[in-house]
This record gives C-alpha cells, sequence and structure tokens, in this order.
C-alpha cells in the first residue's frame, strides 16, 4: 500500500511491530517465513493428491516433467521480480519485453542470425529495456509503477507497430532445442531455471546485494542514511529483470517457434501473483526465494490439472483468484488472532 | 503547490488544443462538431472508468478490477436483455451501478477488513469477478441480434442533442468533482492519500475512506460496463481486457501521483481526453492502428518525466528563495 517515497507511514499503525520487538526479532521472521512456506507446500501436496484422484492421468512422470513448459518462462522471470517486489517497487513491463526481446530475435533470425547471435539479442535487449526502465525510476525518482506502465506499452507497442497482423515464424532449426529440448530427461527449461533460481537464492541470502534489497524493502530513508547505494541497488535489479525477461522471451520464442506481438500477453500479473503467494510483501522488506519457487509450482500444476480435468481457462482464474486472496488473509487473520490473544495476556 | 497543479492542468490543456489544430492542418473537420462529438463518445468510458481509478490512485493504490467489473456488469445486463427484452432501457444504468458498487465493496472489503495492499486485493478480485463472467455466460457471447433495440440505444438516445452518453458522463465528472473537492468524504480520501499516519491520528477512518473508493470506483466501472456493451452490441467474457491499464495511463497523463495524495478531477479528465484525441487522431490521419500503443506508452513516459523534470525545477526554485 504505502509505495511512497518510504515507508516511514507504517511505523506508527504497525502495533505488531511493538510487540515483536520484545520477541528477538530474527526469530520471529524465520519462524514465519518456514510456516508461509510450509503452509504453501501443504497446499502444493494437497492439490497433487487431489488431481491424482480426480483424474487417471494427472499422476505419471512424464506428464508432469512435460506440464513444466507452461510455467517456467514464469517462473524464471519470478526469480529476479523477488528482488524488485523486495524492494517495495514492482514491474508491470516483464511481458512486453518480452515481446520486445522476440521482435528482435525475430527479425535477426529473418536476416540468417545463428542460434548464438539470437540468444545475445534476445538477452541484450531485455538487458537494454530493463536498464532503461531502471534509469527512468532511480535517476529520476518516478514510482515504479508509472515508468513500467509507460515501458509496458511502449515495447508491446514496437512490436504491434513493426509486426502488425505478421508474425516472424523461420526460426534457425537448433533453436527450438533451448525451450523443447530436454538434457538426460530433464527440459533444458527447467535446468535454466534451477541455475536461475540458484543464483537468486544465493543473491539474496549470502550476499550483501541480497541483505541491501532487504534493507531498501524495510526502510529505503533508513538504508540510504546507513551507506546502502539504495538507487544503484535497484538500478541493478531492474536491468537483472529485464537480462531474465530476454532470457525468459528466448525460451518462449524457442518453445512456441514464432514471434506474434501478442506474445506471452498478460504475463505480468501471472508473474506477480506467483511471487505475491510465495510470500513476498509487496510492501516490500519481507520473501524469500523458497516460497515463490514453491508457488510457481503450485501455480502451475493446479492449471496443468484443471486443464487435465478440462475446466475452462476463465474458471482456473476464479480459482487461481481466490487462492491468491484467501492464502494472505489467512496468515493474517491468525497472527492478529494471535496478537489480540498476547495483547490481552500482556494487559492483564 | 495550488498553484503548480494549476499550471501542470494548463499546460496539458494546452497541448491537447495544440494538439488538435495540429492534426486539423492534415485532415480538414477534425475540429468540425460532427468529430468532437465522436471523440468524446468514444472518451466517455474512459473518462468515467479513469475517475474510479483516480480515487484508488490518490490513496497510493491501484484498481486491477476495473476492467473485470465492466465486463461482469456488461454481461449481467446483456443476459438479462436477452432473457427479458421487455425490461425498460433506463433501468439498466441504476442496475448496473448497484452491481459494480456490490463487486467495489467487495474489493474494499478486501482492503478495508482483509488488511490487503489493493494491489494484490484488485488482482485477485479481477480474476475471480472475469471467471465469474465466463460462467455467468457460459463462455458464450451476447451479439448485437440477440439484444433489443431499447437496449443497444442506451449511449446514443439523444437528450438537448447530445447523446445520452455525454450527459452521463458529464454528471459523473460533475460528481466526482463535488465529493472530492466539496465533501469532507473527498477530503479524507486525499489526507489518508499524502500521509496515512496523519490523517489517522487526525480522525480519518481508514476503513472509510477504503470503502469509499472502491465502491465509487466500482460504481462508474458498473454503469461503463452497460454502457460499453449496448455501445458495441457485444458481451462476452473478454469484454473490455486491457482498459485497466488504459486508465491508470489517463490518470497519470493527468498529473496523478502515483504514490498517493495529489491529483485533480480535471487533471484526469483531461488525461482521458488527451488519449481519446490521439487514438481519433491516428485513424483520421490514415495512422495504422498498429503504432497506437507504442505512441500511447511514448506519450506515458514523455508525461512523466516531464512532469518529473518541473517539479524538480519548481521545488529548487522554492528551496534558492528559501535560502536566500
Amino acid at each position: 500500500m504505502s509505495r511512497g517515497r518510504d515507508g516511514s507511514g507504517d511505523v506508527l499503525v504497525d502495533e505488531s511491530r511493538l510487540i515483536r520487538a520484545d520477541l528477538s526479532l530474527g526469530k520471529r521472521l524465520t519462524g514465519l517465513a518456514l510456516k508461509w512456506e510450509s503452509l504453501l507446500s501443504i497446499i502444493f501436496i494437497a492439490t497433487l493428491v487431489l488431481f491424482s484422484i480426480l483424474s487417471p492421468v494427472f499422476l505419471d512422470a512424464d506428464n508432469l516433467v512435460d506440464a513444466t513448459f507452461n510455467f517456467m518462462e514464469k517462473a524464471i522471470i519470478a526469480m529476479p521480480m523477488i528482488f524488485v517486489i523486495l524492494c517495495g517497487d514492482i514491474d508491470i513491463s516483464v511481458a512486453s519485453i518480452i515481446a520486445l526481446s522476440s521482435l528482435f530475435m525475430g527479425m535477426a533470425s529473418e536476416a540468417g542470425a545463428s542460434t548464438p547471435a539470437l540468444i545475445g539479442i534476445g538477452l541484450g535487449v531485455g538487458l537494454l529495456a530493463g536498464l532503461l526502465n531502471g534509469l527512468l525510476i532511480t535517476r529520476l525518482d518516478i514510482p515504479a509503477i508509472a515508468v513500467t506502465l509507460g515501458s509496458m506499452s511502449l515495447f508491446r507497442g514496437i512490436s504491434n507497430a513493426v509486426l502488425g497482423d505478421k508474425a516472424y515464424t523461420k526460426y534457425p532449426e537448433d533453436f527450438g532445442f533451448l525451450g523443447q529440448g530436454y538434457v538426460l530427461g530433464i527440459p533444458v527449461q527447467v535446468l535454466v531455471f534451477a541455475a536461475v533460481a540458484a543464483i537468486a537464492a544465493v543473491v539474496l541470502n549470502a550476499t550483501v546485494f541480497g541483505r541491501y534489497a532487504y534493507a531498501i524493502g524495510n526502510n529505503k530513508t533508513a538504508a540510504r542514511f546507513s551507506g546502502v547505494p539504495v538507487q544503484d541497488v535497484r538500478l541493478a535489479i531492474f536491468a537483472a529483470t529485464g537480462l531474465l525477461s530476454g532470457l525468459a522471451g528466448i525460451l518462449l520464442t524457442s518453445r512456441i517457434g514464432s514471434t506474434r506481438p501478442n506474445i506471452a500477453s498478460g504475463w505480468e500479473l501471472d508473474v506477480i501473483t506467483t511471487v505475491v503467494l510465495g510470500g513476498v510483501a509487496i510492501t516490500g522488506g519481507k520473501g524469500n526465494v523458497a516460497g515463490v519457487i514453491i508457488a510457481a509450482f503450485l501455480l502451475g500444476y493446479m492449471k496443468f490439472g484443471m486443464g487435465v480435468l478440462n475446466v475452462p481457462g476463465k474458471v482456473m482464474n476464479i480459482i487461481t483468484g481466490a487462492l491468491l486472496v484467501v492464502a494472505i488473509l489467512l496468515p493474517r487473520a491468525v497472527e492478529s488472532l494471535r496478537r489480540r490473544a498476547l495483547l490481552r495476556k500482556t494487559g492483564a | 503547490m495550488k498553484r503548480l497543479l494549476k499550471r501542470r492542468e494548463s499546460i496539458l490543456l494546452i497541448s491537447l488544443v495544440a494538439l488538435g489544430l495540429l492534426v486539423s492542418i492534415r485532415a480538414r473537420g477534425f475540429l468540425g462538431f460532427e468529430n468532437l462529438d465522436s471523440i468524446l463518445n468514444d472518451t466517455c468510458a474512459l473518462i468515467m472508468g479513469s475517475l474510479g481509478q483516480f480515487m484508488v490512485i490518490l490513496v497510493g493504490g491501484i484498481d486491477l478490477s476495473v476492467e473485470s467489473v465492466m465486463a461482469f456488469t456488461g454481461m449481467a445486463a446483456a443476459l438479462a436483455n436477452q432473457a427479458m427484452p421487455g425490461i425498460p432501457a433506463w433501468l439498466y444504468l441504476p442496475a448496473g451501478a448497484a452491481m459494480g458498487a456490490i463487486l467495489g465493496a467487495g474489493s474494499g472489503a478486501l482492503v478495508a477488513f482483509g488488511k490487503l495492499p489493493p494491489i494484490i486485493a484488485t488482482l485477485g478480485t479481477m480474476s475471480i469477478y472475469r471467471g465469474i463472467v465466463f460462467v455467468m455466460s457460459n463462455g458464450a457471447w451476447v451479439t448485437t441480434h440477440e439484444m433489443s433495440p431499447g437496449f443497444l440505444s442506451i449511449p446514443s438516445t439523444p437528450i438537448l442533442g447530445v447523446s445520452s452518453m455525454i450527459w452521463i458522463a458529464v454528471l459523473a465528472v460533475a460528481a466526482a468533482a463535488v465529493l472530492m473537492r466539496r465533501t469532507s468524504s473527498g477530503r479524507e480520501v486525499y489526507a489518508y492519500g499524502g500521509n496515512k499516519t496523519a490523517a489517522l491520528f487526525a480522525g480519518v477512518s481508514e476503513r472509510k475512506v477504503s470503502m469509499l473508493i472502491f465502491v465509487a470506483s466500482g460504481i462508474l466501472s458498473g454503469i461503463v460496463g452497460v454502457l460499453w456493451v449496448s455501445r458495441y452490441g457485444m458481451a462476452h467474457s473478454e469484454t473490455a481486457s486491457g482498459f485497466n491499464m488504459q486508465t491508470v495511463a489517463a490518470c497519470v497523463l493527468g498529473g496523478v501521483s502515483m504514490s498517493g495524495g495529489s491529483g485533480t478531477v480535471t487533471g484526469v479528465v483531461l488525461g482521458a481526453l488527451f488519449f481519446g484525441v490521439i487514438n481519433n487522431a491516428l485513424t483520421v490521419v490514415n495512422f495504422s492502428p498498429f503504432y497506437q500503443m507504442a505512441i500511447q506508452g511514448f506519450v506515458i513516459l514523455f508525461a512523466i518525466v516531464s512532469n518529473t523534470l518541473i517539479d524538480r525545477r519548481n521545488q529548487m526554485k522554492l528551496a534558492a528563495r528559501r535560502l536566500i
């Protein structure tokens, strides 16, 4: 809610922090995070069990592996999006960056570019797009949602303007391997995601950069006065988000073998839903990689399962929407009940 | 501060007029009554939708459920009309408003009582409401020939020579302006958006503000949904898809701060009109419609960057004056 210049507005309102301060902040937070991830895991396992009962074809190793093709690209973008949201920012241009990188790959491919060149172009365009977002946001100090709203229209608009109602479909034969291939029975996409997730986890948990992200999300002003290079960290995060959206664009283009202007349309909200369901607070400062990975698989397999059962996509929307709201409301309700009980105890 | 806001709106107004004059050099009749009437008719939906969006942005939030509420009330109206063509046409508007109010209250309750940030609450209700539209219609479309002539003429019925669509938009703008400027509830929304802590200490109710803005946004979206479906003679589960971002864009262009607390009804109306004029100009000048989105994106980025630079310069001047 407070996507303002700093989080100071929340301090007096959130009485829970006063209580938490007494009970070793670190322990409380890790406890909470663990609980969130375990809650998600339970929902995840329950979903798998439910669909296995409802459909005989769901619980099949090959099917479950192949189902990952439908959500790995989104899961990859979710990783840098953790950092974006952790800092209290948001990036709604990611799907349009996919469109833009796919557009340039398509143009290069028509001109006869090889697969390595296409990969370079896809990543490069993504990085540049992310840099543009980051520079406008940090150097001019404009709210991220306003900038990425504009670039969302601009990037996809460029794709619309160039392609019109046409599409690029000529890609080199070995390009398809990235989005469709397997290595030792595991889809290349899953391996790429595993690498990205591992890097994200290490950066977030074991580097100064990761600590900076938490600090910025908790209190931007305090972080700045503590010597955190706030704007540089945010710039790097937006650039990384662009780069990985470019990577997702490569995988998606390779998987479907074509570039159309409406490619990946609406994905930004799916990615944000994944990150938020994964326990990253939209107000910033709280979240973890593990939760988001579980959320990505939960949402992915839920959609796959409902697809197997012939549930129409729009009806799935009701369920994912309700899941998002309930999953976030539930722990808050429990927390507020516990807080009330605690207050009564200390008050008496 | 007030003078600065005024100046921002006058800049927007001047560029709007300049744009109109520029286009009319290329295309005669662009500023003629007929074409202006058609621009206004095309932009009414955006104006009303943006007003609802504006109130939510004013508290630093965003309402992603605008387009789903529109699809919901539009489909409900179309289905009702299909089943009972005898319902008097005027009844659809208050019914749409009421339904929109309930849907808006749903999002509002999640924010006010569930303490969810607006973006999360409406991300959820956006999916849920649009899903219900699909269930309601079984995925089918309701098309022009399944609608009664009375229903189809809701937005085009002329009153005193001007279509009812424009009258409704004028009423909505007037109501929003009075609410935001002249009532204590409206001032509370500004206060809450500007500084939450200060507003709470001044006795502003967080719950009241949240419910007010989402119900208001729901009512506006609800009415727009009915008008949209009867104007285009078509209701389906993808109705108004992508409209959310257009409403946010109109607010941003109108000088509404995304971090909350500042912005005016006039600015929002001008912002929406600007997009209406651009879109109309592109067709009039025979520009490919495929360029529309890119130009829209460029305009948004240009507007926010120049707004920021103007703000910064004014602040520097202010600071310099203080130093002396």
